[in-house]
């Protein structure tokens, strides 16, 4: 067992470039379901927009990578706004179906055959961070400790940690104004802030567009970690990784998402490293589990200290327990 | 901005703000608004001298069931209109018509004179009409003040473009503070000030969601069922904020199960009983009309039953000849 190396990885991972992709997808969900209340399952589908539209503009229609994010974000609002108006005027739980559904349509019509020359079909697309490698200012890999990382990730991990500080900045700047007051409230009771006088439609398309825009910005660090966007990267799994992290930090916190995606992303490579390890050195006996098996105990465990998480500290990280002590109603 | 100047109410003294506790000061000056209502007739849907609210034709149908069909109704200006009916009667049903929660299936209604039909319940509020709720909604997880200052209209804070910018925001938002604190104060909750409203006891969510109803100024301010599940001794200071709301210059209209309430606060009462107003009049008279009494009590609660055979035939057989004069009529119309 090699402890120094298991930690060596957790630590990368924690702060590597996927550790980034979930942390802006949650900060996305953070503002639908944390602030407004909005249920949006269909996170993924954002960012699977925000990703196609980057790569696609680049690789299918010889676009620049910069056209192709402002393409994203636009398509990004378009689908939120897409979403919305048949569902904001409902009950919550349309749009959790709507977005789920949503999210698979955009990622199975991504990966058809049909549009295999605009999208790659299953194999998705690369050969598009040429614009944005050329701007990598570092030449060789970066250690810190006995932590190393490549060029290219750090890269990504620089501009990634820089988006994810300004949707934070943003988020925190939005929240504790009057405008974030009104969203919290509709979290609490639309129809109490509907007889103040605030135009709660409007006020939730404004949550899910902006979301929805932070889960594209999700989309693009994943396709320059990558250099590829593949449609099975865009999976409801990882819409419900981002829900994870949300929860796990707290969610209606600037910091929760953050936190959360540190914890999530170090603890699952920590544990994928650790049972990896001790079924290769014997640690676990061969007939308690094999190699094979040991790759799938991250998610036991981890399905475990989320329960435990729940029930001690169902609030996450960041939650005020305060707030926990009041009945929904 | 406040609605308190333009009435030419002479018997007002200025608006009395009714600091002390229950603002009894302010009711002994001025007790009720009881001589507006000297010319009007006791009829359903008799018309008002200066009518805020008018409804006409206003149906509302759940599958076979009419929950509300109000014919004609006014509400006067400046004074308490308590409606009451018993349960069943639809009148939070009415309530919910009025301020745009629901949609009627017919009728019309308006607001100081501006037609109400198909306007959203948003925006029926930023015209000065805002209501509370039976269960009482308070925003739980915002602390007191932060349900307050969401009262508030017209915030520019509220804008998503101006949001970002506290500079063009603040001191709005320190007038809205300035005021959601003398509202506090004058509603007792100002040593909650920084709890959750979620923790707050029912008696005190109704006071927080009346004053919260406040911030936006509203000319007209609706109560569905503010006494539900209040102790006696916050009544008596509830009562009090609701007259201090008229000496205000403000119109309140209210839904009340509370008989005492309706009879010590009310200048007029309205009486519904399956959708249909019924009845009409000062709290006093109202209360002893055969028509109110029939509704809560059933028609024939104080006469006793002649179960004879032949009292039942023969109204059975008024009644067949009654249908049978009716019948060409109804054919008719349909």
């Amino acid at each position: 067992m090699d402890f120094g190396s298991i930690l060596t990885t957790t630590v990368q991972q924690a702060f590597g470039p996927l550790a980034i992709v979930y942390c802006l997808a949650a900060i996305g969900l953070n503002v639908h379901f944390g602030y407004t209340g909005l249920l949006n399952f269909g996170q993924a589908g954002f960012m699977a927009v925000g990703g196609y539209a980057m790569a696609s503009a680049v690789a299918t229609w010889g676009l620049s990578l910069w056209a192709g994010i402002a393409i994203g974000i636009v398509l990004a609002a378009v689908l939120a706004l897409l979403l919305g108006i048949p569902t904001l005027r409902l009950r919550a739980d349309y749009l959790a179906i709507v977005t789920i559904a949503a999210a698979e349509i955009i990622r199975q019509t991504a990966g058809s055959v049909t549009l295999l020359d605009w999208f790659g079909g299953q194999d998705g697309l690369n050969s598009f961070v040429g614009d944005f490698r050329e701007l990598n200012p570092y030449d060789s890999a970066i250690s810190l400790g006995s932590v190393t990382w490549s060029p290219n990730d750090f890269w990504v991990m620089t501009v990634g940690w820089i988006l994810v500080a300004l949707c934070c900045l943003i988020v925190w700047a939005l929240m504790r104004s009057p405008w974030g007051r009104v969203l919290k409230a509709i979290r609490e009771d639309e129809d109490a802030v509907r007889s103040l006088g605030k135009n709660v439609y409007a006020y939730k398309m404004q949550s899910l567009v902006i979301g929805g825009i932070f889960g594209a910005f999700a989309g693009y660090i994943y396709g320059l970690s990558k250099a590829a966007v593949i449609p099975t990267d865009y999976a409801t799994d990882t819409t419900f990784f981002a829900y994870t992290i949300l929860l796990l930090g707290g969610a209606a916190r600037v910091f929760g998402p953050v936190v959360g995606a540190l914890i999530f992303w170090g603890l699952i490579n920590f544990l994928d490293a650790f049972f990896r390890q001790a079924a290769a050195n014997d640690v676990i006996p061969q007939a308690i589990m094999d190699q094979n098996q040991a790759g799938l105990m991250r998610f036991i465990v981890l399905g475990l200290a989320l329960m435990l998480l729940m029930i001690f500290r169902p609030q996450g990280i960041f939650g005020d327990r305060r707030e926990l002590a009041i009945d929904g109603r | 901005m406040a609605a308190d100047n333009e009435f030419e109410d002479a018997g007002m003294p200025g608006a009395t703000p009714a600091n002390g506790p229950g603002g009894h000061g302010a009711t002994a000056i001025r007790s009720s608004a009881a001589h507006m209502f000297t010319d009007v007739a006791h009829e359903p849907g008799a018309s008002k001298p200066d009518p805020i609210l008018v409804a006409t034709g206003v149906t509302r149908t759940f599958g076979g069931l009419t929950a509300v069909d109000v014919d004609h109704v006014e509400i006067q200006r400046g004074a308490i209109t308590a409606l009451i009916g018993p349960n069943g009667a639809g009148k939070t049903t009415f309530f919910n018509l009025l301020t745009g929660f629901d949609k009627p299936d017919s009728g019309n209604w308006s607001f100081r004179g501006n037609d109400l039909a198909r306007v959203p319940a948003y925006k029926v509020a930023r015209m000065g009409m805002v209501r509370t709720f039976q269960l009482t909604k308070v925003l739980s997880k915002l602390t007191v003040i932060e349900n307050m200052r969401t009262g508030a209209t017209g915030q520019s804070g509220e804008r998503l473009l101006k949001a970002m910018f506290p500079f063009l925001w603040r001191s709005q938002e320190e007038a809205n503070t300035r005021k959601a604190d003398e509202l506090l104060e004058r509603f007792l909750l100002i040593k909650k000030r920084e709890d959750f409203a979620g923790s707050l006891s029912g008696g005190q969510r109704k006071l927080l969601e009346m004053a919260r109803a406040l911030m936006a100024d509203p000319e007209l301010v609706m109560l569905d069922e503010p006494m539900a599940g209040v102790n006696p001794a916050l009544k008596q200071s509830l009562l009090g904020h609701v007259k201090s709301l008229r000496d205000e210059g403000r119109t309140v209209l209210f839904v009340e199960h509370d008989m005492d309430m309706v009879r010590d606060i009310s200048d007029w009462v309205v009486v519904m009983a399956q959708g249909r107003i019924i009845a009409e009049g000062p709290p006093h008279s109202v209360m002893s009309d055969p028509r109110v009494i029939d509704a809560y009590l059933g028609a024939h609660h104080d006469v006793a039953l002649d179960l004879t055979e032949d009292t039942i035939l023969a109204e059975a057989e008024h009644e067949l000849a009654a249908q049978r004069d009716e019948e060409p009529k109804g054919n008719h119309h349909a």
